[in-house]
């Protein structure tokens, strides 16, 4: 029933690890300049869309064995954790803090516990999206 | 905590052991551990008598809820005194007589003492508090116990028709009163009885006066069955007959009189309270001594007899109260005092005589099983001593000597012949109209009480129609009629005990400033040229003219049914539930269209009024420089939610809600917002999706909606119009009124604060990270959500 999606499939072998690569670099680039967890986490879910749309559920859910409904779970416990962590740490509830750090082949790093927060966000989000995405799509 | 405060509670504890008591004994019956409750509490507080009729009282105070200075205080004077042993008196009697009345093997018995002891108990309550606050709350547990007790038999249908009759009409009347306690409270600043009487005239003074009174008024004329509220009283008839002979006569429907009574020393003396509470008390008195006349039920008879009654009684309150108005040491006070010295005097006997009279109609009925008066007849050798005591009941009810009702029947019309020549209040001329309204209805009164023995006693013995054969009740059933019957003769051979030791007292309460100096002797005998006398003798004679021609004038009786008061009330009750569902028909449509139009229309009317009343629209400052790219943008904003509105085809529509997304993405641009902008394409090409695969998936049935169209409703449309320009001239205004300066320059050290230097995640991550960590949770349960509608639905 189905044609020949030869060049999607290809291109989407190719294109998907850039939108990926991308995907990271808007999470990470995100303390800085424009990005963040939840566009980084949109970009992702979006580059596993374009893999469920070039071959078929089974094919990626085979290839990617992630529970995305689990997904979303872990990435509300990480947000918990970072957020319940300054507490255990005596400051009030989602207090972050940020350090520089020196590392030897790398040089000076700025390191944030904002960034686990957005950990968090980001599995959430991933998790979320396809779970929406592929209950609709297994219904349909 | 007094030993008062204990006898008062007595009743509602020994209610939790009851029915363990039916359960343990199954062979005794439980009447006659419930027995002990009452006879205790009036043996305990007959030893109160010698000290009320010194004219001392008592204050025993129980802090309760001090804060809101709500005390369960008790105050023991003549009135409270005297009604607490008329309730535990007869409320031991109507025990006894229960016992024998109530079948063992087959009444539910714990439910019924159960009832029994809680009212005892609330009606204890109702007449020893000095609280208000704890008052109502006595006078609402007797409205319940009542309607319990009304519905003993609650299979039958008609029984929880008066049940529910009673409880609607007494409830109203108890929120009406709880009303006017409270604005007493506001006026004196105390709930405490004694407390308002002592500051009477800051009362009197204030502007609540009037609409505490009447609103006080209307819970005790509805508790007390006065014209118009007494339409619950007949249909309380189908309780068991100790209770009618109980509540509905001896006690219960005296608390709208107590109430009277208690609150004369605050409000009698004015005109209002005078004509209000005689007028509607004698409109009472005649309506239902009219009404008994044709009645053919004995119990109904008896109901609207004792409506009557306590119209009588409610009315010398009335012209009693006339009394305060000239104070103490005046000589008029001690004339009009009679009336309320009749009222009290009444009040005992109709105790006395009603509840007897209950009783043998109980007993009439549960040996011959019918109170059809058509049906019975020619009891008196069989039932000798039923019809000895329904002949003393009777008698005295009509007010003839030598029974206890002629004294008080005859201090009433001295106390009707007083009030018509008052020359306060207006009374005038009018006054003539008491006595003679007075007059009529005792006529009327005294032709009921004939009929009530005659119908039943003589003429024809029926047996055929009888459910039962017809023998003399047990003695058991027989000793509290009796009891109450020696006292209908006692009285009237000694009045002038019963006044030193329980009237006098109680003229005392009720007319305080005056009432002490009362110094009068009941005599049975006036003298030949007292008017009184010929007015009873006129009553006797025009009395048996009227009994002996009742065929021929009954006709007069017969209202058509469209005037009767019970069709207006359940015609009303009807209206009522039908106007409601009309209400909720008109506006609960289903549609949600129809609720987001009323939605709209309230903003519109709160929002847009009080923009508009407060003349808030301004558009003075300068609101910037617009370029070429966002007159662009704009317009093809606006081209795009255009063609939302008039497309006819579902997929354009969605086509140009993306449109208007990506517009709005490319204004995040111009507008420098570039996390929100990736944001916004990314999930305006997500929900795109969706909803393509949404109107895709759509069925077969709405697409030929789609060819047509939506219909154009001018009326949306101009609620859709009023809706965007208020919303636009509130953006435009809100510029304009700044309260206070932007905080946002505190973010801008964010590189310093939280070490990012893009801002927008500074505050997201970061300063208010509490949103995020929420919104998360927002996406996860839709995520949830859509899963689990998604699986369920294919099961």
């Amino acid at each position: 029933m189905k044609a020949n999606d030869v060049i999607l499939q290809t291109v989407t072998k190719v294109v998907s690890f850039i939108i990926l690569s991308f995907a990271a670099y808007l999470f990470f680039a995100g303390h800085h300049d424009p990005g963040g967890g939840f566009i980084g986490g949109l970009v992702t879910a979006s580059a596993l869309v374009l893999l469920f749309l070039a071959f078929d559920i089974r094919t990626i859910s085979n290839g990617i064995p992630i529970n995305y409904r689990l997904l979303v779970g872990i990435g509300l416990a990480v947000s918990t954790v970072t957020a319940v962590g300054s507490i255990v740490l005596g400051f009030p509830f989602l207090s972050h803090t940020f350090e520089y750090v020196d590392f030897p082949l790398f040089g000076e790093i700025e390191l944030a516990t904002s960034v686990l927060f957005e950990l968090g966000v980001v599995l959430t989000v991933v998790g979320g999206t396809l779970t929406i995405i592929l209950s609709i799509s297994e219904d349909v | 905590m007094s030993w008062v405060h204990v006898m008062i509670v007595l009743p509602l504890l020994f209610a939790v052991f009851i029915p363990f008591l039916y359960k343990a004994f199954p062979k005794i019956h439980t009447g006659w551990f419930v027995l002990a409750v009452p006879v205790a509490i009036f043996g305990y507080l007959a030893s109160f008598l010698p000290m009320v009729a010194s004219g001392q009282t008592a204050m025993l105070e129980v802090p309760w809820i001090p804060y809101f200075d709500i005390n369960f205080d008790v105050y023991v004077d003549g009135l409270g005194l005297i009604f607490a042993l008329i309730i535990s008196g007869i409320g031991a009697l109507v025990v006894v007589y229960s016992i024998f009345y109530l079948s063992k093997a087959r009444e539910a018995l714990h439910n019924f003492y159960v009832y029994l002891m809680m009212f005892m108990g609330a009606m204890l309550g109702v007449v020893l508090s000095d609280n208000m606050i704890v008052l109502y709350l006595f006078w609402e547990l007797t409205s319940v116990s009542s309607f319990l007790l009304i519905a003993y038999w609650y299979q039958r249908k008609q029984s929880r028709f008066g049940a529910q009759k009673a409880m609607l009409i007494t409830v109203f009347g108890g929120f009406s009163m709880l009303a006017a306690i409270l604005m007493l409270h506001n006026i004196g600043g105390t709930f405490s009885i004694q407390e308002l009487i002592a500051q009477g005239d800051v009362v009197m003074q204030h502007e609540l006066f009037l609409p505490a009174m009447l609103l006080l008024l209307l819970g005790a004329f509805t508790k007390s069955a006065q014209f118009p509220f007494h339409i619950w009283l007949p249909d309380a008839m189908e309780a068991p007959t100790p209770i009618s002979a109980y509540l509905h006569s001896a006690t219960m429907v005296k608390a709208g009189i107590y109430l009277v009574a208690r609150y004369t020393p605050i409000f009698g003396g004015t005109p209002e309270w005078f004509w209000i509470v005689t007028g509607v008390g004698l409109f009472t008195l005649f309506w239902g001594s009219i009404n008994a006349v044709k009645q053919r039920d004995l119990k109904a008879l008896l109901a609207f007899s004792t409506i009557s009654q306590l119209g009588l009684i409610m009315s010398l309150l009335g012209m009693g109260s006339a009394a305060l108005y000239f104070g103490s040491g005046d000589d008029a006070a001690q004339i009009h005092l009679i009336a309320i010295l009749a009222a009290v005097f009444h009040l005992i006997n109709h105790s006395t005589f009603k509840g007897s009279l209950f009783m043998v109609v109980g007993i009439v009925d549960h040996e011959t099983g019918t109170r059809d008066m058509r049906k019975l007849g020619g009891l008196m050798s069989i039932m000798p001593v039923s019809f000895t005591l329904a002949l003393i009941g009777s008698l005295a009810m009509a007010g003839l000597p030598p029974f206890n009702g002629f004294l008080s029947k005859e201090m009433f019309f001295t106390g009707t012949l007083n009030a018509a020549q008052l020359d306060i209040f207006n009374v005038g001329t009018y006054g003539v109209m008491i006595p003679i309204v007075a007059w009529i209805a005792s006529i009327f009164t005294f032709v009921y009480s004939i009929v009530l023995v005659a119908k039943t006693f003589f003429g024809k013995y029926q047996p055929e129609r009888l459910e039962k054969e017809a023998h003399e009740a047990p003695l058991g059933m027989l000793i509290p009629p009796s009891i109450l019957g020696f006292f209908v003769i006692a009285i009237f051979f000694f009045p002038n005990v019963l006044y030193e030791y329980v009237l006098h007292p109680m003229v005392n309460s009720i007319a305080p400033s005056i009432g002490p100096s009362l110094d009068y002797t009941i005599e049975a005998w006036h003298g030949w040229d007292a008017i009184e006398l010929w007015m009873t003798v006129a009553v006797v004679a025009l009395g048996l003219i009227l009994f002996s021609t009742l065929k021929k004038w009954m006709w007069m009786n017969n209202i058509p049914q469209s005037m009767h008061l019970n069709n207006w009330f359940s015609g009303g009750i009807r209206r009522m539930e039908r106007v409601s569902h009309k209400i909720i028909d008109f506006h609960m449509t289903g549609y949600i269209r129809d609720y987001l139009v009323y939605i709209l229309i309230t903003f519109l009317i709160i929002v847009g009024g009080s923009f508009f009343l407060t003349n808030s629209f301004s558009m003075q400052s300068d609101i910037g420089e617009v370029n070429l790219f966002e007159y662009a943008l704009a317009f093809g904003l606006i081209g795009a939610a255009a063609l939302v509105v008039i497309t006819r085809s579902r997929l354009t529509a969605v086509v140009s809600v993306g449109v208007l997304g990506y517009v709005i993405a490319l204004f995040f641009i111009i507008l420098r917002a570039p996390d929100l902008a990736l944001t916004q394409l990314a999930i305006e090409t997500v929900s795109v999706a969706l909803y393509l695969l949404c109107f895709y998936h759509l069925p077969k049935l709405r697409s030929r909606e789609e060819e047509q169209g939506e219909k154009f409703q001018p009326f949306n449309f101009i609620v859709a119009l009023a809706t965007g320009t208020l919303i636009t001239l509130i953006m435009l205004s809100v510029n304009d009124h700044r309260l206070f300066e932007s905080i946002s320059w505190y973010y801008e050290d964010a590189y310093e604060l939280a070490g990012a230097a893009n801002m927008v995640n500074a505050i997201l991550a970061d300063f208010r990270a509490f949103d995020t960590y929420l919104e998360i949770f927002v996406l996860a349960i839709a995520a949830l959500w859509c899963f689990c509608a998604h699986t369920i639905t294919l099961e």
